[in-house]
């Protein structure tokens, strides 16, 4: 099972690379809607308010990685699906994807939070607990995202329906990680935060649990 | 499905939560006064929300497990009622808001996450009617419905008593509990939630009828 996972890891990361413009698309998707947040509240570097701050990137964030994680399911067409289904267990799919997406939304909030801090200003006091919020919400954002990109790619795939899904679902996981990332922006201490670290967790786990147990069932139809 | 005896103890439950209810004596309070009966007709549509949530969850499971599309028909319709009593509970809750904390939306957590909830449902029936296929429909409908429950219980029952709520007996506010040291809420708040509940599951399950009836039509109409 392992085995085959890193399997399915190293495809997609081949297929990724393969198809640059793809990968190059979204990030070039990040840069160009902080610039456009940056141009449209009109701030200096530095003086953006800290939730306001917060809140423009977690929303940048949440729609990049709905628009990286949509294509999941369509890159690939029909037959090569069926090609998966017969060679391999739908847990280690579904758990291949989430941990790819996982990266792929990592780099780029990590990307994001570069062109933030450059052109409107780094306001973030404890930089661990920052980073350590942005790996829980990829996790988050992922196994919820490439669940909801399966439903999605069954009814005909089109993006509408993937972001009326997919925003109710992750609102839990949002919420919790722009709550820490405020008090990483705060430079507040971890003992303040530990109880809602632990929730995003649960939450993160209550959602890809629920995602392994369904994805067999949607892959079969 | 024919048994009658349970639609006669609705009619009775809810003829009793509605006369009582508004007509006995309540605890004076500040700021509640007599809002505070909105417990028999508010706070009673959440209870019966999550209970037919619960049940539809139940079916969505059970089609997933047998393919019978008779499950997939309960699923629907008990998240439709479940979905119709949401949709009340946020409409009596913002009149209530509106006298007690002043505004129909107060931004309270616990109201935000009820909206967020409903959005949730809303896009479960917009996923069911995208899709053309019955049996695909059911099985794509089921893992969402599934999917959204297991996000929705988090949202509503973790991150609400995270944070400082307006709602009674959240925030430092006291709850009911407190207020109601007689119990005499409690005489007509359980009764109300078994009500409203039956009310409910009868509302649902005249319509799985109505699916069924009509697909035998169907059926009967194609193959004639």
């Amino acid at each position: 099972m392992l085995k085959e996972i890193s399997v399915l890891v190293k495809k997609e990361l081949t297929l990724e690379w393969r198809q640059k413009y793809a990968l190059n698309g979204i990030l070039l998707y990040v840069v160009s809607a902080v610039f456009i947040t940056y141009l449209s509240v009109g701030a200096r570097s530095g003086s953006l308010s800290i939730p306001t701050w917060n809140a423009l990137y977690w929303i940048i964030i949440l729609f990049s990685a709905v628009n990286a994680v949509a294509k999941s399911f369509v890159q690939e067409h029909q037959g090569r699906q069926l090609y998966y289904y017969m060679i391999a267990s739908p847990e280690s799919i579904i758990l291949s994807k989430i941990i790819y997406n996982t990266g792929l939304t990592l780099i780029l909030a990590l990307l994001g939070y570069g062109v933030f801090s450059v052109i409107l200003g780094n306001p973030v006091q404890d930089q661990g607990l920052f980073l350590l919020n942005l790996i829980l919400g990829a996790i988050g954002f992922s196994a919820s995202l490439t669940m909801v990109s399966g439903i999605a790619s069954k009814a005909g795939n089109n993006s509408t329906l993937m972001a009326i899904l997919s925003f109710p679902v992750i609102i839990p996981i949002l919420l919790m990680a722009i709550r820490i990332s405020k008090n990483a922006l705060d430079g507040l201490d971890w003992s303040v935060s530990a109880d809602k670290i632990i929730t995003l967790i649960a939450i993160n786990a209550i959602v890809a649990a629920a995602g392994y147990i369904l994805f067999p069932y949607l892959w079969r139809s | 499905m024919r048994q009658s005896w349970w639609k006669i103890l609705t009619i009775a439950l809810l003829l009793y939560t509605l006369t009582a209810g508004l007509l006995m004596d309540v605890p004076r309070l500040p700021i509640l006064n007599e809002t505070i009966r909105a417990l028999h007709f508010h706070v009673t549509m959440w209870f019966g929300m999550i209970l037919m949530l619960v049940v539809s969850v139940f079916y969505s499971i059970k089609y997933l497990r047998t393919n019978d599309i008779k499950n997939d028909d309960m699923a629907i319709e008990f998240a439709g009622s479940a979905i119709l009593f949401g949709v009340l509970g946020i409409v009596t809750g913002m009149l209530w808001a509106k006298f007690t904390w002043g505004d129909y939306w107060s931004g309270d957590p616990k109201q935000n996450a009820a909206a967020i909830g409903i959005l949730m449902y809303f896009a479960y029936l917009i996923l069911r009617n995208s899709l053309t296929d019955s049996q695909q429909r059911a099985r794509i409908g089921a893992i969402y419905n599934i999917f959204a429950f297991a996000a929705f219980i988090p949202l509503i029952f973790v991150l609400p008593r995270l944070t400082d709520s307006l709602h009674p007996g959240n925030g430092g506010n006291p709850g009911f509990n407190a207020y109601d040291l007689d119990s005499k809420l409690r005489m007509v708040f359980y009764p109300a939630i078994i009500g409203w509940t039956l009310l409910g599951s009868w509302i649902a399950t005249v319509r799985v009828r109505m699916r069924r009836v009509e697909r035998v039509l169907e059926d009967r109409m194609i193959n004639s």
